[in-house]
């Protein structure tokens, strides 16, 4: 058995929800505590790829990748290679994808905490920062194993916008459910029966770890 | 001694704070008025939590908010005791003492980590987390967590009200030696003049958004043209007494005010001690001639200093002096017409009760 689409999966839902997690804490606090008048607009985008169809996301980032202008040629002068049909390409749509799904477990997490902590760690001496990491971070580690792990899982079960922006290279953008897609096209069952059930009992663990972790967590918060 | 001095404009949706005055600050100063009169909001401002107002705040000559400038919260030095308390869940109670110690300038001077834990009896609890933790034990570990910060300045914001009345009592205690154990000025918010009474050095008396009275505690407590504040009935006067003598039979302790003796129930406090004594305004009758053959135990001789009548109400305030101190009546102005009372008046004041403040 070739392994090469799990080793792919897993480096892809890995680096994506790492990105996520370091890009995804400001703007989390941002929608968290922001009273500016934009803030509902940018928790309408950063909400948007629940409810898109992935074709639709695939579609106008492979306008946005192509290396003839904008910003596709931008990273291929940069890079010297095309984002369309390439690993990076993939990290780009996984980020825009799975966004979401880690930015709204860690704005709730944030929310929830309010700013007395914040407070009371100021009026101790503690800066901004200091305060962010020390209190509201802490506080925040439910939200943000929640996050981790949906933005993973949701990352390893995307399809469509791969398919759209990735095709189907073995060792560079074939991916698990890509590679499904291609066994069950060329008949060949055993094959899709193997990786199936590989991703169905990962996907139903994933889901427990998070249920179990909100269900035992819960009454302590407060 | 410490100085703070406030110019503040604010509003606040149909709320308006209006403060401009320097107050000095030594031992305790109480932030005493109604509900929604701006305490709190008062004490965020100065906190540097508060981003709404503008003005101007210092505190000992160095500015903390003047124009557009303000100085952060983290950089002021004045720690805020919240009435939520606000430990920090995710560390136990020695955890959350360590966050302030940590993070106490080390130029400033502060007590002693151990001397802070004694006096606030924690040394049990130093591994509790602060979800097990009762009321007056998570107040107490909060007040211990703002020393340790090393403050410059203290701000209590209704540190008691979410306690019993049991735990209240001890925690006065402790609350009432901060300043002179650790040499912190404290500015304490409350609504309930029974704890003005007991802890405040200088009362700061605040209505709608305004300060309309400052002075010593004992002194604004028998204005007379401030009934109305502490809803009404509650306004009084504060007496320094001594404790001369125990009287085991009658389970009394006689006291001495001046010249004069009161008597109480049984105290357990030692010859020679210092108790404050509130005696409620309401809780004072008047008689012209000494009476005899009456219940009352306490009775003293004064003079009228002054009478205040409002129109609307069937009550007048009478103050009175009594070697020195001074007493309030709340009688009835029929009372005062039949007595023929004047300023200037020598009248017996009978003291129904007299409520213990230490």
């Amino acid at each position: 058995m070739d392994f090469t689409p799990i080793w792919l999966t897993l480096r892809l839902a890995g680096l994506t929800t790492a990105i996520l997690l370091v890009f995804g804490t400001p703007l989390a606090w941002w929608l968290a505590h922001s009273r500016a008048r934009a803030a509902p607009a940018v928790e309408a985008l950063t909400a948007l790829p629940l409810v898109l169809p992935p074709t639709v996301l695939g579609f106008y980032l492979l306008l946005l990748f192509n290396p003839q202008a904008g910003f596709g040629a931008f990273w291929l002068e940069l890079t010297g290679q095309t984002l369309s049909f390439s690993f990076s390409g993939l990290v780009v749509a996984s980020v825009l994808y799975s966004l979401p799904f880690v930015v709204q477990p860690l704005q709730t997490a944030f929310q929830m905490q309010g700013r007395g902590p914040l407070e009371a760690a100021a009026t101790l001496g503690a800066t901004p920062l200091d305060a962010f990491f020390t209190v509201a971070s802490p506080l925040a580690l439910r939200g943000y194993l929640s996050a981790a792990v949906l933005g993973f899982a949701h990352t390893v079960g995307e399809f469509g916008v791969v398919l759209m922006v990735g095709g189907n290279i073995p060792g560079r953008t074939q991916v698990i459910s890509i590679a499904i897609y291609e066994e069950v096209e060329t008949l060949n069952y055993a094959q899709a029966h193997q990786w199936s059930a590989i991703l169905l009992v990962f996907s139903f663990l994933t889901l427990l770890l998070v249920y179990g972790l909100n269900r035992r967590s819960a009454p302590r918060v407060g | 001694m410490a100085q703070l001095t406030l110019d503040l404009q604010a509003t606040l949706g149909d709320f308006s704070l209006q403060v401009d005055d320097q107050l000095q600050m030594d031992g305790i100063t109480a932030l005493f008025g109604p509900s929604g009169s701006g305490k709190s909001t008062l004490l965020r401002i100065i906190a540097g939590l508060e981003t709404r107002a503008t003005g101007k705040v210092a505190f000992n000559g160095e500015t903390w908010q003047h124009a557009r400038m303000r100085v952060p919260a983290h950089v002021r030095g004045a720690t805020l005791l919240f009435q939520d308390v606000r430990l920090f869940p995710h560390l136990d109670v020695g955890g959350n003492l360590d966050y302030a110690a940590r993070r106490a300038p080390p130029s400033r001077d502060g007590a002693d980590r151990h001397d802070i834990i004694r006096s606030l009896e924690l040394d049990n609890l130093l591994d509790r987390r602060t979800q097990t933790l009762s009321g007056g034990e998570a107040q107490r570990v909060a007040i211990a967590r703002a020393l340790l910060a090393r403050p410059r300045l203290l701000l209590m914001d209704e540190p008691l009200a979410a306690l019993d009345l049991g735990r209240r009592a001890r925690l006065l205690d402790r609350i009432e030696e901060l300043p002179r154990r650790f040499g912190i000025p404290v500015l304490y918010v409350t609504h309930a003049i029974d704890e003005v009474a007991r802890l405040a050095d200088h009362t700061v008396l605040m209505q709608s958004g305004r300060w309309i009275a400052r002075g010593d505690t004992a002194d604004i407590l028998e204005r007379l043209d401030l009934p109305d504040l502490a809803a009404g009935s509650d306004t009084g006067a504060l007496l320094n007494a001594t404790v001369a003598s125990h009287d085991d039979a009658l389970a009394l302790t006689r006291l001495t005010v001046g010249s004069w003796t009161l008597s109480v129930p049984a105290l357990n406090r030692p010859a020679g001690a210092e108790v404050r004594l509130r005696v409620r305004a309401r809780d004072v009758a008047l008689a012209t001639e000494r009476p005899s053959a009456i219940s009352i135990r306490n009775v003293l001789e004064g003079r009228v200093l002054e009478i205040t009548t409002d129109g609307q109400s069937p009550y007048a305030e009478v103050l009175i002096d009594v070697d020195g101190s001074h007493l309030r009546a709340r009688i009835t102005r029929a009372s005062v017409a039949e007595l023929a009372l004047v300023a200037g008046s020598r009248v017996y004041a009978l003291i129904k009760s007299i409520a213990l403040d230490s």
